[in-house]
């Protein structure tokens, strides 16, 4: 049996980097999990490091994390910092190829400024061009966000985690939590590779957090998803900003490496229970079009792979944080829908305040695991 | 000209060598709707490449190519005489555990929903890591032994053939017919072939005429006194191209100078398609190779999938064709155009006609289980040569604690380039056994997914047949654009 102040589970990107800043208080946390660190959703996701058009709940939240990217160095060391090939201000950018979309950008960028966010705005072709030559000439505008720009998710989750064990924390791989029990001992945690015990428990498990929380009786979403992405070969650099669609399926971006990584909203197959996911070639065309209508540049590139994670998705695409309804000293963190990633640096330091100082400074309750019904459904949209 | 997009078929057939070409060619026969994709553009495979242009040329026919070669012209004739469908250039880029192929046909691509399928794509080259193994100037001898079927292309610079393998002595004694100047041949084998060839001869009944025709090549080629050498621990050397070979022989280090390189070290199977199919694989020790697991009929694990031929285990061209054979029995039986009684019944000639080969097989595996590649990697030898990763940069990866090997993939990109792990998949997992102290089962291969062949963004665009309602359904209706997933 080994005993310690803090068990989380999950070693994505949200239980690394928690494990990240318990130890930086002082902590010895212990990491548990089931596969290999960043083997899911953070490992293999798009990289995408993006504050453009996301839900106003969790902006502030997406701030902080801009913030926490940006000076990567404070957190994980200049060495650590740099292998998460972190490239910002770059710029993300939403095309608007209809008049409506076009509308919608100019409402949405209004909105922002009503709440006090300036950093979207809509910007003209002749900017757009000038930011992305590439681009056809079928586009009225855009909406851009200048700071944002995206890293190499599997590299990002390991420098998390390396940084995390450098400061003491411990991870285990291939150990798979199989039960939860509280006494007043504090928790025991049952995997396949010993037992556990700690005071408490932060369930960072991604699309089976879920499967945790039945473990002691609390319901939560069982939704999940299967995000779907696509990879050419390399290719000589044409364009340095995310570009992503309003209402067309598109998102691509161009790596480190030369490769382009095209995804946007393309769903594959979940097998949660085999954990991985297929993916479909049917569901890659509308991608594919949309490629091909907006950068002719890219008509002739060719995909060598896709691949698809799976990724918990709660009914208002926003994730849960909080304590658990049912039992007290297990936190939830978890529900990122499909955008988690940007949130990286920042959920876990959330989590070690409100575990340790029993509040955030940074307003979280729209994520309560409170709005949902005992059964796990949503409440009505009074809430 | 737009092609014919198939919305469906009884059976796919995908590979049009011995095996595939077989399998089309029974089934037909039996009454199914077969339907046999390859990616080259005539019938015959890795074996008989080409084999109807060169035939029928009678007068020109190479020297170097031989009977054997031609005796893929029946084969080829028999299917084309079928009512068999053919679709050449098409590379199947995608199989899914239900029976769609996705097919890439001169530069358009189509999705076409098969009943059943039998993969026979057949092996590939051994990748053969040595140091300086990727310098230009060293190629796969398979690889030079297809450009002469394919186009008549022989070398005409100084040759060593170095290696293991029944094809090493073929590929020699064909270069020497076709009039390349080659240089020598360095055997890395265990054994010499000889000696054991002749103490292992009264075993081999059936198959003798194989081996005898292996015993004629280095008869021919000692009648034109080619030197063959036996050889360890061979080194690639050169600076901008390869200069010389080096090799370790009698206890000391000898060095030939030579211009082409080419190097063999046995064939594997062709996982591609099952791989990205998750069916179940095992790794194979006698062949050092991962195969995918089959039944007696060539069934996978997965229901509508069977393999036939060297993509299952490496048997050799001569099983290829009853191998072939009993998958289409067991797709006409499925299919429901013959009973269990009739297949059985049919498919005792083509076991008995297996069994003749197998001895002779594992006599081979014996012989030539490839020593060069159980040796470990040294640090600087190139393990993916796609992305340049070396065994060493592996080596650091693995003592920093990451020992899976998608993680190695993920974090190195090594098998994440051109071919897509293809190459690299075993060499990298050879070196992560090697560092873990476990076996090659234990450290599985790459996870692969579609395009199993690579697919202009184009053809997906522009993909027919593809089901536009195939959508699962999502709890989450967001209309407004920031409520995305
Ligand atoms: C294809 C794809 C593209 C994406 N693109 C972007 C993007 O561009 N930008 C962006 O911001 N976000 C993106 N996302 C979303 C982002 O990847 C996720 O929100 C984020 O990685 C979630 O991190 P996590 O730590 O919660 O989950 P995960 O990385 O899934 O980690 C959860 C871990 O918990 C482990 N676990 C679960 N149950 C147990 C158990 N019982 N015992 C032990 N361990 C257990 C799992 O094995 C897993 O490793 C994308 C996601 C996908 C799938
Ligand atoms: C380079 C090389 C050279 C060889 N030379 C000889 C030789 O000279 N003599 C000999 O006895 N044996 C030779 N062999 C061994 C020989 O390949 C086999 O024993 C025999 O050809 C196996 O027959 P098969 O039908 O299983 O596969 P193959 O003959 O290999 O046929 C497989 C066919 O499938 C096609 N294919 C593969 N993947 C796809 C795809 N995704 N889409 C569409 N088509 C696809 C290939 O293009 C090929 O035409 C060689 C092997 C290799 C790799």
């Amino acid at each position: 049996m080994i005993k310690t102040d803090v068990i989380v589970i999950g070693g994505g990107i949200h239980g690394c980097c928690t494990a990240l800043h318990l130890a930086r208080r002082g902590l010895r946390p212990i990491v548990l999990e089931k596969n290999t660190v960043g083997r899911h959703a953070s490992g293999v996701n798009a990289g995408g490091v993006r504050q453009l058009m996301r839900h106003t709940a969790e902006i502030p939240l997406s701030m902080a994390a801009m913030t926490a990217w940006e000076n990567l160095d404070d957190l994980l060391g200049p060495e650590l910092a740099q292998n998460c090939e972190f490239i910002g201000g770059v710029g993300q950018i939403g095309l608007a190829e209809s008049a409506d979309e076009m509308a919608w950008c100019h409402t949405r960028v209004a909105e922002m400024r009503a709440l006090g966010y300036d950093f979207e705005e809509v910007i003209d072709v002749a900017e757009l061009k000038r930011l992305v030559p590439s681009v056809a000439d079928i586009c009225r505008g855009a909406i851009i966000s200048r700071r944002d720009g995206h890293a190499n998710p599997f590299r990002t989750t390991q420098s998390f985690r390396l940084r995390a064990e450098e400061l003491g924390a411990r991870i285990f791989e291939r150990t798979r939590v199989t039960g939860l029990e509280q006494s007043d001992a504090g928790w025991t945690v049952t995997t396949n590779n010993g037992v556990f015990q700690a005071e408490t428990i932060v369930n960072c498990g991604g699309a089976w957090a879920w499967q945790l929380a039945e473990m002691v009786g609390e319901h939560l979403p069982k939704s999940h998803f299967a995000s779907t992405l696509m990879v050419t070969t390399r290719m000589p650099r044409f364009i340095d900003p995310v570009v992503i669609g309003i209402d067309r399926t598109l998102s691509f971006k161009q790596t480190e490496a030369g490769t382009v990584v095209i995804g946007g909203g393309i769903l594959g197959d979940p097998q949660l229970d085999a954990e991985t996911a297929d993916t479909v070639a049917d569901r890659m065309v509308e991608s594919a079009e949309t490629v091909y209508e907006f950068f002719p540049i890219l008509r002739k590139a060719t995909i060598v792979r896709s691949w698809a994670g799976l990724e918990a998705l709660m009914p208002d695409v926003i994730p849960v944080i909080g304590p658990s309804r049912v039992a007290p000293g297990l936190w939830h963190a978890f529900g990122f829908s499909g955008h988690g990633f940007q949130l990286g640096p920042i959920v876990g330091s959330v989590l070690a305040d409100l575990i340790l100082d029993g509040k955030s400074p940074i307003p979280i309750t729209a994520f309560s695991p409170e709005r949902f019904t005992p059964e796990g459904t949503l409440r009505s949209a009074s809430h | 000209m737009t092609v014919k997009a198939r919305e469906t078929c009884e059976l796919a057939i995908v590979g049009g060598g011995p095996a595939g070409l077989a399998a089309a060619t029974l089934a037909a026969e039996l009454g199914v709707e077969a339907v046999l994709f390859d990616e080259q553009p005539t019938p015959g495979g890795q074996v008989y490449r080409n084999v109807e242009a060169t035939c029928r040329r009678q007068d020109d026919l190479p020297a170097f190519l031989g009977a054997d070669y031609r005796g893929g012209l029946a084969l080829v004739e028999r299917f084309r005489a079928s009512a068999a469908a053919y679709e050449p250039m098409s590379a199947i880029w995608q199989v899914t555990a239900g029976g769609k192929l996705g097919v890439s046909q001169r530069g358009e691509a189509y999705l076409t929903q098969a009943r059943r399928v039998i993969l026979a794509t057949g092996a590939m080259e051994r990748p053969f890591p040595i140091p300086g193994w990727t310098l230009p100037g060293v190629m796969g001898a398979g690889a030079v032994q297809t450009l002469m079927k394919a186009s008549g292309l022989v070398p005409d610079r100084p040759t060593v053939i170095a290696g293991s393998g029944p094809l090493i002595y073929l590929v020699a004694y064909q270069l020497m017919q076709a009039g390349a100047p080659l240089q020598a041949i360095v055997d890395t084998s265990a054994q010499p072939l000889i000696r054991s060839a002749f103490a292992a001869l009264p075993h081999l009944s059936g198959a003798a005429g194989e081996l005898f025709k292996g015993l004629t090549w280095i008869a021919a080629l000692k009648a034109k006194r080619i030197p063959m050498l036996a050889g360890r621990n061979l080194v690639a050397e050169g600076t901008s191209r390869v200069e010389a070979v080096s090799f370790e022989a009698d206890g000391r280090r000898q060095r030939l100078a030579t211009s082409l390189l080419l190097l063999h070290e046995g064939v594997i199977p062709n996982i591609q398609i099952t791989t990205s199919l998750r069916c179940r694989h095992e790794w194979d020790p006698a062949q050092m190779a991962w195969r995918p697991a089959t039944d007696e009929w060539g069934a996978t694990s997965l229901d509508p999938i069977a393999i036939a031929g060297d993509g299952a285990a490496i048997r050799g061209a001569k099983a290829a064709v009853p191998l072939g054979r009993l998958a289409a029995l067991d797709a006409a039986c499925r299919l429901g155009h013959i009973a269990e009684g009739e297949r059985d019944e049919r498919a005792a000639p083509e076991r008995a006609a297996l069994a003749r080969q197998h001895n002779f097989r594992s006599f081979l595996d014996r012989l030539y289980r490839p020593i060069e590649s159980v040796r470990p990697l040294d640090d600087a030898t190139i393990a993916c040569r796609c992305e340049e990763v070396t065994a060493g940069d592996l080596r650091e990866l693995i003592d920093d604690g990451f020992t899976d090997l998608n993680q190695l993939k993920s974090f190195s990109r090594c098998g994440m380039g051109q071919c897509q792990g293809r190459m690299c998949s075993n060499t990298v997992g050879r070196v992560l056994a090697e560092r873990l102290g476990t076996g090659m089962a234990e450290v599985g291969h790459y996870r692969l997914r579609l395009p199993v062949k690579p697919l202009p963004i184009e053809q997906l665009a522009l993909l027919k047949n593809a089901d536009r309602n195939s959508k699962p359904i999502l709890p989450v209706v967001a209309g407004d654009p920031s409520q995305r997933i």
